[in-house]
């Protein structure tokens, strides 16, 4: 049983993965002059979009946390309106901290908030997938001890290694190499792209190594 | 060039440099560029006149891949190309040039224009420039003049220099004056036997031989200088870095010392300081005996290493006795393995964030744009603690059984406070970032509008409005530190330095103001009253720097802020005041004032119901440590932002609500994370509180390299200049490590805050309840008296945070200096590596000054403490 998740959670991963990488190649047969670090504005909102919607389409058909009760229509459309006020309040919050980590203010606001997009659909979309408009449960699962299922496990490993990742993005900025990559927000958002594929790898591979400590509680 | 209206021409060619870089020397692109400069010469050499001489010279060489700034072969060489129209080889040019040194550009170049050789030049004139196209002799003759010339030049350098700096060796100076003075004196011998333009025969060989003494005169002069100058001592260096590298290392295992026992920590620290001494004596005994000249670096190095050798020693003694100790209590040992591990992981973030700082300063685009580096270390730390406290569940609350069902946890309320403390932190950081000075590395960098004095503003209405948010800023401040001191009843006493609180804090801003004022009108506004604005330019600094010192000696001569209100009867029954163990009487004495009334109702009820036990009250004993430190930094924050310009005092503040906001947020912290260690003061607020440091010394608009030095700040109250250098010194490096004074002297509060802020916290979870229960509640308040409850661990504590301070000062500097000693060939270092080494250097030293300035006025208020009981256990 176990065995058999761990299973599924790893072709997910893989899957998500794999719709990054066709974020960043399927474009330059549709769009005439598309590369991610040209044209880096459309490689955001392509790959926002396609790693949003594969997430979508992966939590639909999967259905990692099936909740027992069949709910009316009008509660799901809250349901959905409710995601949709959380994930535009990330993407604020996230650009908000951006700016006050030193990025610009007044210029590049565009690149900014698309950058605080793309960070949104790696963390927020995530938990809103799994766990709903529920920030209770968004608290219980990042903390120690917190996660109740592989996939909440595997939600916090790569939430964590895609903000790592971006942090680590800002590193390169200062440097004096003159390489396109360096420029304001390329390389943080390369950083989050890496850290979150690291993550979406790392993760089903953490958990099957730990799989004896990890003692999920049951709900 | 056609134009003829100019007498030199410079021209810079980027692009072969810029090739090289990208491509490297063997690449397709490198020989097209090549090609295109070929081109462009020969097209210019089509244009030259008949006296023109053309001087094509790379500034350096290029490795394979197109680098440079080693010391390689390949990177130091570089292609001089010599062209004109008039012949300037006698026979052809030479098969298999020269080589020449670069500097010989310098005077050739000079001589040719016609202007003197700079002054401070020791390279050799190219004698083939100066032949001309006449005949042999003449040439000579022309070579001669010039190479007497230059070696004059060379020789007046080198008498002065060796006038200021002793590095040249005397007997090889001796040696080239005898040399200078033999050529000179036979060149003006040859000159007399000429007289005319005739030259006879029998001279030509000695113009000749002249000639080759100048020049050996010029190399011989010049290897000695390079000899001296491009010298490193790596053997020093190695050492240096060892020093303070195991300095480092003694602060770290001092500090982690301190915690686990006290009794040892004397003997390990008293010791070897006697050590060093030792240690020093034998040195300089054996240099008696072996008569050689003393090094005062040398043998003060040998003392510290000696003395950490004895500190090394006795822990090491200390250590295996303990480790025996502990080897017969196998399972305490294996627990405390488990806890050391986990103490390990939780240092990993804050020392991870130190690693990082120390590892920016090994690249030079890291050092150019640490004004950036630091506040994102600082935010990123900040982060990672809330982080790390919501991680390890501390923020919420404990999960009930019903919470366990739904599996939802909730916050505590407490954690609003911590984020909007965290919030204001970020942008208190975010907005020091518009207080920075520029390098000239990064050229689209504008410097601050904030930078500039007042009197450069044009604008009428934007100087005033600036001047009057500048001094209302200043009122602001003194308020809240007033209105502070009285929160916590630190401002009741009649005390001379109360009142000078009161009074003085108010007449230094109207002093400011005034300065500012006067000095940012402008100069011809005020006509008659120019002298006055003379003197006041004088007067009002110099009254600020006299009630400020004024202050400060009021501070350590009475730095007790406590109001004590004696309610016994003279010759009543003497109520023990404090002997550390709380009985229900002595806590009154540490009663804080805003329960003074109720406290004092219940008292008066308590007398009147018969109980004719009376006690001492005292107010804002509870602070006394915490008021003292606080006095001491508003009088030298305005002693600094005198020497600043005056809009930087929104620097100052934003300074100080940071370091404000960063106290609370590890105060917090603590508490949430219910820290057992009352007395220890976490890693990660240390390092904050001197990331924050560096970040002030950037923000407050300083950069480490020299042409950013504010040296106004020496003539603010000193308008006419100084006679001796010691006080502008003071007065600049006041400037410029002003965040560093602050912060250091500032860190004692990293230990007390926790302890002040104890009774606002209980006390809003407690709102209203019977005075009963009440006076229940203030024996708990004993706020900073719970450090005199254990003076051990009170002295013990203050030792480890000004080691752990000086560890975390130490490496910030032993990166720094290793940067410099690694890369010392590198392109950058005197640009960047070593301005930075010097400044960060200077400012470790004015750091651990003021830490133990700091420290030692937190123990003089202890010992005016400790006075005051004795006085009232006397009385």
């Amino acid at each position: 049983m176990r065995e058999a998740e761990i299973r599924r959670l790893l072709a997910a991963n893989l899957l998500c993965a794999l719709s990054i990488v066709l974020a960043a190649v399927a474009p330059a047969f549709f769009l005439d002059g598309f590369s991610v670090l040209g044209t880096h504005l459309t490689w955001l909102c392509v790959c926002s979009v396609c790693v949003a919607t594969f997430n979508i389409i992966l939590h639909l058909v999967l259905k990692p946390n099936q909740s027992p009760k069949r709910r009316a229509f009008a509660h799901k459309i809250s349901r959905f309106l409710k995601c949709c006020i959380y994930f535009f309040m990330s993407c604020i919050l996230f650009h908000a901290i951006i700016v006050l980590y030193g990025a610009p203010l007044i210029e590049l606001v565009t690149e900014t908030f698309l950058f605080a997009v793309l960070l949104s659909t790696f963390t927020t979309l995530q938990c809103l997938c799994l766990l709903g408009p529920n920030i209770q449960a968004w608290i219980r699962v990042f903390s120690k001890n917190g996660a109740m299922s592989i996939w909440e496990s595997s939600l916090q490993i790569t939430s964590m290694c895609s903000i790592l990742g971006a942090w680590f993005g800002a590193f390169p900025i200062p440097l004096d190499w003159d390489r396109p990559w360096q420029v304001w927000p390329i390389s943080c958002s390369l950083g989050a792209t890496f850290g979150y594929m690291a993550g979406l790898i790392i993760a089903p591979l953490w958990i099957h190594w730990n799989r004896k400590q990890l003692t999920y509680k049951s709900r | 060039v056609d134009s003829g209206e100019w007498d030199v021409l410079i021209a810079h060619f980027l692009g072969v440099d810029h090739c090289g870089h990208k491509h490297g020397p063997d690449h397709p692109e490198m020989a097209k560029k090549l090609t295109q400069m070929n081109e462009m010469l020969r097209s210019l050499v089509d244009h030259l006149g008949n006296d023109t001489l053309l001087l094509v010279a790379g500034d350096h060489g290029m490795t394979e891949t197109g680098d440079h700034g080693g010391d390689s072969e390949k990177e130091v060489n570089a292609a001089l190309f010599v062209y004109s129209r008039t012949p300037l080889f006698g026979g052809g040019p030479p098969e298999e040039p020269e080589t020449i040194p670069q500097v010989n550009l310098v005077p050739t170049v000079a001589l040719l224009l016609g202007v003197p050789i700079p002054y401070s030049n020791i390279g050799e004139v190219m004698a083939e420039l100066f032949a001309g196209d006449s005949d042999a002799v003449s040439a000579a003759l022309q070579q001669l003049s010039v190479y007497h010339i230059n070696a004059k030049q060379v020789d007046r350098f080198l008498q002065s220099y060796s006038l200021v700096a002793q590095d040249l060796p005397a007997e090889q100076l001796q040696h080239l004056q005898e040399l200078f003075s033999s050529a000179v004196e036979e060149h003006t011998q040859l000159l007399t036997q000429m007289q005319g333009t005739t030259v006879p025969p029998e001279l030509k060989p000695r113009l000749g031989s002249l000639i080759g003494r100048f020049q050996r005169y010029l190399r011989e002069a010049r290897a000695v200088c390079t000899q001296s100058w491009a010298r490193f001592h790596p053997l020093r260096m190695v050492g240096g870095c060892i020093l303070i590298a195991s300095s480092c290392l003694l602060c770290y295992v001092a500090s982690e010392l301190a915690v686990s026992s006290q009794s040892l920590c004397r003997s390990c620290l008293l010791y070897p300081l006697f050590w060093g001494p030792v240690g020093a004596g034998l040195l300089w005994l054996i240099h008696v005996f072996t008569q050689e000249g003393l090094d005062l670096l040398l043998v003060s190095s040998w003392a510290a290493a000696a003395s950490q050798l004895g500190f090394f020693w006795h822990w090491w003694g200390q250590h295996l006795k303990r480790a025996h100790l502990t080897g017969s209590q196998p399972p305490l040992a294996s627990g405390g393995l488990r806890q050391r591990l986990r103490a390990w992981l939780g240092l990993a973030f804050p020392m991870g964030i130190l690693f990082f700082r120390c590892g920016a300063m090994f690249s030079d685009s890291f050092v150019v744009a640490e004004a950036r580096v630091a506040p994102f270390l600082l935010a990123s730390l900040v982060m990672l603690l809330v982080g790390k406290l919501h991680w390890d569940g501390h923020l919420t609350v404990p999960e009930g059984p019903k919470q366990q069902l739904l599996g939802v946890s909730s916050y505590r309320r407490e954690i609003w406070y911590l984020l909007c403390l965290v919030a204001m932190l970020l942008v208190c950081v975010r907005l020091s970032s518009f207080f920075h000075q520029c390098r000239e590395e990064i050229p689209q960098c504008r410097p601050s509008v904030f930078l500039s004095p007042l009197a450069s503003l044009r604008n009428t209405r934007a100087k005033n409005l600036f001047y009057l948010l500048c001094v209302a800023l200043l009122a602001g401040l003194v308020y809240a530190v007033q209105s502070w001191l009285r929160h916590y009843g630190n401002l009741n006493s009649s005390d001379p330095l109360v009142l000078f609180v009161r009074w003085g804090f108010p007449l230094v801003v109207l002093c400011i103001a005034c300065y500012w004022a006067v000095a940012s009108s402008a100069d011809d506004s005020l006509g008659k009253l120019q002298e006055l604005v003379q003197v006041a330019v004088v007067v009002f600094p110099r009254a600020v720097y006299g009630l400020a010192s004024m202050g400060l000696l009021l501070l350590l001569c009475n730095p007790m802020t406590v109001f004590a209100k004696d309610t016994r009867e003279s010759a009543g029954s003497i109520v023990t005041p404090y002997l550390g163990v709380p009985g229900s009487e002595v806590d009154f004495l540490h009663v804080i004032p805003q329960i003074y009334k109720r406290m004092q109702e219940s008292q008066k009820s308590r007398l009147e119901r018969g109980s004719c036990r009376a006690t001492v009250a005292a107010y804002g004993l509870g602070s006394v440590y915490s008021a003292a430190l606080v006095i001491a930094l508003t009088l030298l924050g305005f002693l600094l932002m005198l020497l600043h310009s005056e809009r930087l005092s929104f620097a100052f503040l934003l300074l100080f609500v940071e370091a404000f906001v960063l106290l609370h947020i590890h105060t917090c912290a603590k508490g949430l994370a219910g820290d057992a260690e009352l007395f220890s003061v976490p890693w990660c607020a240390v390092i904050s509180w001197l990331l924050a440091a560096s970040q002030f010394f950037y923000s407050t608009g300083h950069q480490p390299i020299f042409p950013a030095i504010h040296w106004n700040a020496a003539f603010v109250g000193f308008h006419l200049g100084h006679s001796m250098n010691l006080l502008p010194a003071v007065l600049v490096g006041a400037n410029t490590f002003a965040s560093h004074i602050l912060f250091a002297v500032g860190c004692p509060l990293l230990l007390l805050w926790p302890f002040v802020c104890e009774m606002s916290n209980s006390q809003r979870k407690k709102p209203k309840k019977e005075s009963r229960e009440e006076l229940q509640e203030v024996e708990e308040h004993m706020m900073e008296m719970r450090l005199r409850e254990s003076p051990e661990e009170f002295s013990t504590a203050l030792l480890q945070l000004g080691l752990k301070y000086l560890f975390v000062l130490g490496a910030q500097l032993l990166a720094c200096v290793c940067a410099a000693m690694i890369l010392r060939r590198h392109l950058m270092v005197w640009k960047v590596f070593a301005p930075k080494f010097l400044f960060e250097s200077l400012g470790f030293v004015v750091s651990s000054i003021c830490l133990l300035l700091g420290i030692s006025l937190v123990m003089r208020v202890d010992c005016a403490v400790s006075t005051w009981f004795s006085q009232l256990r006397l009385r």
